[in-house]
């Protein structure tokens, strides 16, 4: 007779047990998202990231220069005269050196929050954050998962050329075992990042450069914003439009000037895009009957192409026309400031694209 | 493991040896004042993992395991007598040729075998493989199949353990942080990553008890490093550049492994300083098994056959009175029969369940993560 194995294929408990990911709440149940509280993006996000290092010794942040820098820009500012420099980690410039190390911390059980100063540089250090991170726990057999956090600039900044201005989404978003959460206003960029930090998975966090200085009224309360849930930014009827991060700012924009040609459209943020909160699209399309995915990434395999897919395969029978697609423009990002706001998506393109498939 | 095995392996325990049972390294400065029971478990150790390999080579032949697969033989004195510098609590990771670090690390053959036949009694119920042997249980992180992406990992695991000490003053489990040691394996490829200088010079600024233990077996998959690595010879003064202890040691001697390499992991973990070791061995088998060896001549593989680690150490024990040729014709015969038996284990097990697919890939699956998958939690390995 011979002995079992002495594997043990339960996960890490510091990994399952200890997130005590709160009951989420529905929309509405969420604090208020008017007030006389207004901060930056910024500063949202500092507070997710202090509120749950004070809470979880456990939590850490590393990165280029997050700690005696304060932050390239300004979003770990303070937090080292705070929490000190045994958690608030000036690295070398080696992200695929931290990078690799936080996914072995993580493995232990550790809980690090890695800033990429911007997505653009997360490249060389793609091997641990794509082949190792979201895979751990599978090629583990559920030994060992990744709780890690990977947040940063996501798109382009201003003027900033082809090499840093990448949208990664639509080329990390590719591959299971990650989550990706990319906020569109300093409210949803606390209560998101917050739940990035209590889960156990691993999270990409995308944040744009252009946007934290966006000033909204966050609440000083602690509220966690659950994955996969995605917000009607505005009502309408005429058209759908679904987009994710800055880009939702640009359609409200849009949606504006449109209301005033009688043309009501209606906006969901999806906040992450791994879980894709389809459910959402699905019922505002059933509204509407026609839809344009707005998407900062390129067009061929994008998020966009994703969500179309979907949209096709779960409600083809209720649209009235295609579902279109309008994504930064399919060439490496240029320096020019009008060639760069024409690559980009745009108010000005996505009204044109609305009107062109909606009439007044 | 036959019933036979665990109670020689008690009654071998239980005697001087406290150190195996309480999963410490031992004390001794010099190996020939370890007490015989420590050297005979080495000697078995070495012989499972030859045994182990043979096996697999076989099992592999006959198209029972998949994939690509690296087999360890020649190294075996370098697995077994590094690890038997450290404590079990200490955090051990490697690259792909790993089955001999596994075995050293106690997983048993039959979880081992069975992760190579894809079964669900495997270590990883069958979704890992020959490059990915994970063992939680024995503190063995990985198995990891690009070559040196487990240097900044190794860095990391003695960040954490470090974390552990001076920060949360705990472990995160809620037990007492101790000071630890990681031991990061790595073979003379990985050397030429950039990953691995972007490790040193971090554990180094930091101060991280990381041990690179470089398993230099001369060739980076079939190419000789005097082609693959500038100023070969000289490797350690690499570890000097980044203010790191460089030391190289003859790896073909377990013994003498440990006289050289004991008096590192103490220092390292008393002074929290990371040390490369150039150890110098030797493959017997290709890269992997579909290596037909052109890059090398049969004599050179045969001289190194000839000061092969696991005669010498035989040999030295029959000198020293602790092994009969009798002692070692039963241990080879014991060890032939559990692997035998890990085989005919792994052999009987199931494959996993067509569903197996879809769990363990989030600890908190949610809806909508997939358009296509439904991701659920995985089940415990059946035979736990």
């Amino acid at each position: 007779m011979t002995t079992l194995p002495m594997i043990d294929t339960d996960i890490h408990p510091a990994i399952v047990e200890n997130p005590e990911l709160p009951d989420f709440v529905a929309e509405h149940e969420l604090p208020s998202r008017d007030g006389d509280r207004v901060i930056q993006f910024r500063e949202a996000l500092r507070e997710a990231m202090s509120e749950e290092m004070r809470r979880d010794k456990r939590v850490f942040l590393l990165g280029e220069e997050v700690a005696e820098y304060n932050g390239a820009y300004k979003v770990s500012q303070g937090m080292l005269d705070e929490f000190g420099p045994e958690r608030i980690i000036d690295t070398p410039i080696s992200e695929n050196g931290f990078a690799g190390m936080s996914i072995s911390a993580a493995m232990m059980g550790l809980r690090p929050i890695v800033e990429f100063m911007s997505w653009s540089f997360s490249f060389v250090a793609a091997d641990p954050i794509l082949n190792n991170a979201p895979k751990m726990l599978y090629m583990s057999g559920g030994q060992f998962g990744c709780p890690v956090v990977f947040r940063g600039n996501d798109g382009a900044g201003g003027q900033l050329a082809s090499t840093h201005s990448w949208c990664v989404e639509a080329l990390y978003a590719n591959v299971p075992g990650l989550k990706m959460a990319i906020p569109s206003n300093p409210y949803d960029a606390k209560g998101l990042l917050k739940t990035a930090i209590l889960d156990p998975d691993p999270v990409f966090f995308l944040e744009s450069e252009r946007m934290l200085g966006d000033k909204a009224h966050v609440p000083e309360e602690e509220y966690y914003i659950p994955f996969g849930r995605a917000r009607v930014a505005r009502e309408g009827d005429a058209i759908t439009l679904v987009s994710f991060g800055r880009p939702v700012n640009f359609c409200l924009d849009a949606a504006e000037k449109l209301a005033e040609e009688g043309i009501d459209v209606e906006v969901l943020d999806m906040r992450t895009i791994r879980p894709l909160d389809i459910d959402s699209i699905i019922e505002s399309v059933k509204k509407t009957n026609q839809v344009l995915v707005v998407d900062q990434s390129w067009p061929f395999a994008s998020i966009a192409s994703e969500v179309v897919t979907q949209i096709c395969e779960r409600c083809f029978d209720w649209l009235d026309a295609p579902p279109q697609r309008l994504n930064t423009e399919d060439v490496p990002t240029p320096y020019a400031k009008g060639l760069e706001y024409n690559y980009l998506p745009n108010p000005d393109r996505i009204y044109d694209a609305v009107r062109s498939m909606v009439n007044a | 493991m036959t019933q036979a095995t665990v109670q020689s392996e008690q009654s071998m325990t239980t005697a001087k040896a406290d150190s195996l049972t309480a999963g410490l390294a031992p004390s001794a400065k010099n190996a020939s004042e370890l007490p015989k029971e420590i050297l005979l478990k080495w000697l078995r150790d070495m012989q499972l993992i030859r045994e182990f390999e043979n096996r697999t080579m076989q099992a592999y032949q006959q198209a029972k395991i998949g994939g690509f697969c690296h087999i360890y033989t020649g190294q075996e004195a370098v697995a077994v007598g590094t690890i038997g510098c450290v404590n079990h609590d200490d955090p051990v990771v490697t690259a792909y040729r790993d089955h001999g670090h596994a075995l050293a690390r106690g997983m048993t053959p039959e979880a081992c075998m069975a992760e190579m036949f894809g079964k669900v009694t495997g270590c990883a119920k069958g979704k890992g493989g020959s490059m990915h042997m994970f063992d939680r249980r024995n503190w063995l992180f990985g198995g990891h199949g690009i070559v040196s992406a487990q240097t900044p990992m190794g860095a990391g695991f003695a960040f954490a353990t470090k974390y552990e000490h001076e920060v949360l003053g705990k472990t995160v489990d809620g037990g007492e942080a101790k000071k630890k040691v990681t031991l990061c394996y790595m073979g003379d490829g990985a050397l030429d990553q950039g990953a691995f200088h972007e490790a040193q010079n971090m554990a180094s600024l930091w101060g991280l008890p990381v041990i690179y233990i470089l398993e230099n077996n001369g060739y980076s998959m079939g190419t000789s490093i005097n082609r693959h690595t500038a100023n070969h010879e000289n490797l350690i003064d690499r570890a000097k550049g980044y203010g790191m202890t460089g030391v190289q040691i003859d790896g073909l001697d377990i013994m003498n492994i440990y006289n050289e390499f004991k008096p590192i992991v103490d220092q390292c973990r008393e002074e929290s300083r990371p040390a490369f070791i150039d150890l110098k061995t030797y493959r017997y088998q290709g890269h992997s098994m579909s290596d037909p060896q052109k890059y090398r001549t049969k004599d050179e593989v045969d001289q190194y056959k000839d000061k092969d680690s696991i005669a010498k150490l035989a040999s030295d024990l029959m000198e020293m009175g602790h092994l009969s040729e009798d002692d070692w014709k039963s241990m080879q015969k014991e060890i032939r029969d559990e692997v035998r038996a890990a085989i005919d284990a792994a052999e009987a097990a199931d494959a996993p369940e067509d569903s197996e697919l879809f769990t363990d890939v989030y600890a908190n699956p949610e809806k909508n993560l997939s358009p296509t998958a439904e991701y659920r939690h995985g089940t415990k390995n059946p035979l736990m």
